[in-house]
């Protein structure tokens, strides 16, 4: 008991930043259901146990207008097909969680991803419970926050345009974090890059398929050119560290 | 609310099944294999660095450069993220920064 106290203790602050996205963005997203006539049940429930806010905005839309589930399901796993990636970024880090494996993997939304795989837990804190209450935090302030706004309805009266850019900000600053802290800028800047002619190729609704595969390409054509010199210093860099 | 519970009820499935196999197949594919294969082991440590690139991307895509802002408030609020966040490097205060300015920005000047 008391070492998950400890977790608790050490996972928390690196969650405010989500604490503080999740309760607006979460309020944004409960308000817009209620709007809908999704009442606080239907919204803590797709909260619960969807737990992504790009497809569960873009659910509003499959939920306004003519039943077609295959179309929802599709339309999801388009959206939500960067989460792929996160699996696979994480194999290594998940090995050995147990029990708490399925959670873990179930809760990886964007924000759980970008902390879980950059921070690290104090000394003598338990991994796999510092990463699960990252996860189960963020998870119960999405939960919360939508839930609050599908509450609070109609009674906003200011103007809330614009707060979904916290979304942007968390990653922007996620990304310059990263950046900082790698010598070799490669990966990110193939990662901009990619998206953006991708995104300029497919256009809005279809660049994300694309933007995968040519990432992936581009990776495994860096490494093919550096291989030689990358299995050397690989060695190397992991020696030192 | 057009639908009918039942209606709703299969929706919200559907949308959470898509989330789940999106989750769950990268663990499901390699289960153990990872640790064996140096091609996987290279993608696990160079992918979150494009994901996040990806991401950053992912949220301006409706950004409209010849639209009638031509993202000048995107481009702005990034901007100023970046540098409060290289002059303090507190998440919070750039994060709540960068979107205090763009909620000023988009209810103001655009």
């Amino acid at each position: 008991m008391k070492e998950k106290i400890e977790s608790l203790k050490a996972a928390f602050p690196h969650t405010i930043p989500v604490f503080t996205g999740f309760t607006f963005l979460g309020i944004a997203y409960g308000i817009l259901m209620n709007s809908k006539g999704y009442g606080v049940g239907w919204t803590a429930l797709m909260s619960f146990i969807v737990f992504t806010g790009a497809s569960q905005y873009l659910a509003i839309t499959f939920l306004t207008t003519a039943f077609n589930p295959l179309y929802a399901l599709l339309m999801t796993i388009m959206v939500s097909a960067r989460h792929l990636f996160y699996g696979i970024s994480l194999l290594d880090k998940f090995k050995g969680t147990g029990a708490l494996k399925p959670y873990l993997i179930f809760g990886l939304c964007d924000e759980t991803f970008s902390i879980v795989h950059s921070s690290e837990p104090p000394e003598g804190v338990d991994r796999n419970w510092f990463m699960f209450f990252i996860t189960a935090l963020n998870h119960f302030y999405w939960v919360a926050g939508s839930a609050l706004g599908a509450f609070l309805g109609s009674m906003v009266s200011f103007s809330i345009e614009g707060l979904d850019f916290v979304l942007t900000a968390l990653f922007v600053v996620t990304f310059v974090e990263q950046w900082k802290s790698q010598e070799n800028h490669m990966p990110a800047v193939i990662g901009v890059t990619c998206s953006a002619l991708s995104l300029l190729a497919f256009g809005k609704d279809g660049f994300i398929i694309p933007a995968m595969i040519s990432i992936l390409v581009s990776l495994t054509l860096a490494r093919g050119k550096k291989d030689k010199a990358a299995s050397e210093s690989g060695v190397l860099e992991e020696g030192i560290e | 609310m057009k639908l009918t519970t039942f209606e709703i009820v299969v929706i919200i499935a559907m949308v959470a099944f898509g989330t789940m196999i999106t989750r769950f197949l990268p663990f499901a594919i390699f289960k153990g294999k990872n640790a064996s294969n140096p091609y996987i082991d290279y993608l696990g440590k160079v992918l979150p660095y494009s994901a996040m690139g990806l991401l950053v991307v992912y949220c301006l895509k409706s950004v409209d450069l010849k639209g009638p802002s031509h993202g000048i408030p995107e481009a702005a609020s990034i901007l100023f993220i970046v540098l409060l966040h290289n002059w303090r490097r507190s998440t919070l205060l750039s994060i709540g920064g960068g979107t205090a300015m763009y909620m000023a920005l988009v209810q103001t000047l655009f």
